[in-house]
């Protein structure tokens, strides 16, 4: 066959121009290098509870291995709208209002192609995690990236909201507790945001995968305020709380209108999610406290020990209040992100994530996942001191130049 | 319980720094508590954690279920107490159900463990019957599985 068939020229023209993920680039080199200690996961470091395990293992033998309802098992989904009431605040009707899902992610997906029509614009926050801006361009929307800054922990506030929004702005995204940065909102912050959802008649997307995981106040659902629940699609999952992401199991919670129109779109393509993940999910569901209580201690214990070893070795680091990343500044070493993490890479084998894989504006910052053992982390945090005193001995040349 | 109790119950080789740096207490502090606890008997030692079947010991351990007649003043705490001197015995628990002792006795061979049996437990007055197992294996002890956990199969750096 000639070399001149181009099969890049077929591909869509969405999907062409669509850069890989910056995650994945930075995956392909460390994945060559032994040795490494990563705080680039993004996942707990914890094993899924065994009776979880066990329960899935029993369900196996048991022969849960065909099809389910579209919608997801209803006892799992009953047990869902009790969790969701109890743990974030807002009521669902098991029967049609509750959707279980591959993972959060397409939850989102769902979700944005169930209310996008092309050139519709959605408002979300940067940095952020790496699919977000990706799934909206899939779902033929336009995104409007609004950049939260260190200086108020990385927070969405109303003003940066109203500086972006347009008369086509039809849905708002959030992530809190947020990947990468660790911030949350307070339900003052959220007020004002729940103030501006109802002010520009939006629907409101809100990703809270993290919502168990925070360390120094409960978390607050924005999906509790007053008038919030009805024009938004709540999304949570397994993945981080009880650390089962190869389960790939999430749901969504919204009006019955919102979940119908993404049940359309999953029957169509996922017909259901996988019957053994969604009984393991049912047994999550039995004993909740006992399993995410321990892990969030440590995450805890790990997130004083990760900021006082930064504020020591002079790296600026707004305090992450949840999920387990912080994301400090590395800016006053002279080096953009992405050469700062290489370098501490074939330097020190410690893998961080440059902040541009989470958007333009996450330029200065690493993020550094804390799931992992206090061990690995104490060893990093030698290794990441030596480099970065290597670093500021360095006259910054690079910098007022770029 | 004391989260500074839950981290020397977890490693209590950790550093003190680092476990200052975790609660976020000043260091002084920490050992400042640390030495009460020890001094109020709360902490009553530090041991290392051994998989003993990989050192090809010669001992056995026996789990041994007795019986008792309380005592007129002190109940079983003083059979217990007394019992509990002898250094075979490495652990002695007082237990509901159908035998009240739950002792762990440990010798360099089986007849080391009946001898004691026979000749210092069941001649001890207020002993009923006694009722002897002997370890074979351990798989988990004081909460650490004795087998090697698999590695980390996680991806090096993911979303």
């Amino acid at each position: 066959m000639s070399g001149s068939l181009s099969l890049r020229n077929r591909l869509s023209a969405t999907v062409r121009d669509i850069p890989r993920s910056g995650i994945r680039d930075f995956f392909d080199i460390v994945s060559t290098m032994r040795d490494v200690i990563s705080l680039g996961i993004g996942e707990p470091d914890f094993d899924t509870p065994w009776h979880v395990r066990e329960s899935t293992v029993f369900a196996l033998e048991r022969g849960t291995t065909h099809y389910t309802s579209n919608l997801g098992y209803l006892d799992l989904r009953r047990a869902l709208a009790a969790y969701v009431s109890k743990a974030f605040g807002a009521e669902y009707n098991p029967e049609d209002e509750i959707l279980v899902t591959v993972g959060v992610s397409e939850a989102l997906d769902l979700a944005l192609r169930a209310l996008l029509n092309p050139g519709d614009e959605v408002l979300y926050h940067e940095p952020c995690y790496v699919s977000y801006r990706a799934t909206i361009l899939f779902a033929h929307g336009v995104p409007l990236a609004v950049e939260t800054k260190p200086e108020n922990g990385f927070r969405l506030t109303r003003a940066m909201l109203e500086a972006k929004v347009t008369p086509r702005t039809k849905v708002l995204m959030l992530n809190f507790p947020n990947n990468p940065t660790g911030a949350v909102m307070s339900r003052a912050d959220l007020e004002d945001i729940a103030a501006f959802a109802r002010a520009r008649d939006l629907i409101v997307i809100t990703d809270e995968i993290y919502g168990e995981l925070t360390y120094d106040a409960p978390h607050k659902s924005i999906v509790s305020l007053p008038g919030l629940r009805d024009r938004t699609i709540f999304l949570h999952g397994f993945s981080k709380a009880w650390a089962m992401t190869g389960f790939r199991l999430g749901y969504a919670c919204g009006p019955a209108e919102l979940i119908e129109a993404m049940l359309k779109i999953h029957q169509y393509t996922m017909l259901c999610a996988s019957s053994l993940s969604q009984k393991a999910a049912l047994e999550a569901l039995a004993r909740p406290q006992a399993d995410i209580g321990e892990m969030v201690d440590e995450y805890r214990r790990r997130r004083n020990f990760i900021s006082g070893a930064f504020a020591e070795m002079g790296m600026e680091c707004h305090r992450p209040l949840g999920a387990f990343y912080a994301f400090p500044n590395v800016a006053r070493f002279g080096l953009p992100a992405k050469e700062f993490a290489l370098k501490l890479l074939n330097q020190e084998k410690v893998a961080l994530v440059p902040g541009t894989a989470f958007g333009a504006c996450g330029e200065g910052f690493v993020r550094c996942a804390y799931a992992t053992s206090m061990e690995n982390l104490k060893e990093a945090m030698v290794r990441l001191k030596r480099f970065v005193g290597r670093q500021s001995n360095k006259p910054h040349a690079e910098v007022g130049n770029a | 319980m004391d989260e500074l109790l839950e981290i020397l119950q977890s490693n209590a080789l950790l550093p003190r720094e680092d476990i200052a740096r975790m609660l976020e207490l000043p260091v002084d502090k920490v050992k400042e508590r640390i030495a009460e606890y020890e001094k109020r008997g709360v902490i009553r030692g530090y041991q290392a954690i051994l998989n003993e079947d990989q050192l090809d010991l010669d001992k056995v351990t026996a789990v041994i279920e007795v019986k008792v007649t309380p005592q007129r003043e002190g109940g079983f705490d003083t059979f217990a107490e007394r019992i509990s001197r002898f250094p075979e015995v490495r652990s002695a628990y007082l237990m509901s159900g159908t035998y009240d002792l739950l002792l762990f006795v440990e010798g360099r061979t089986l007849r080391e463990v009946a001898a004691f049996v026979s000749e210092r437990l069941s001649p001890l007055q207020g002993v009923l019957s006694t009722s002897t197992h002997f370890m074979l294996k351990t798989y988990k002890r004081f909460g650490v599985l004795m087998h090697k956990e698999s590695s980390d199969e996680r991806l090096t750096v993911s979303p």
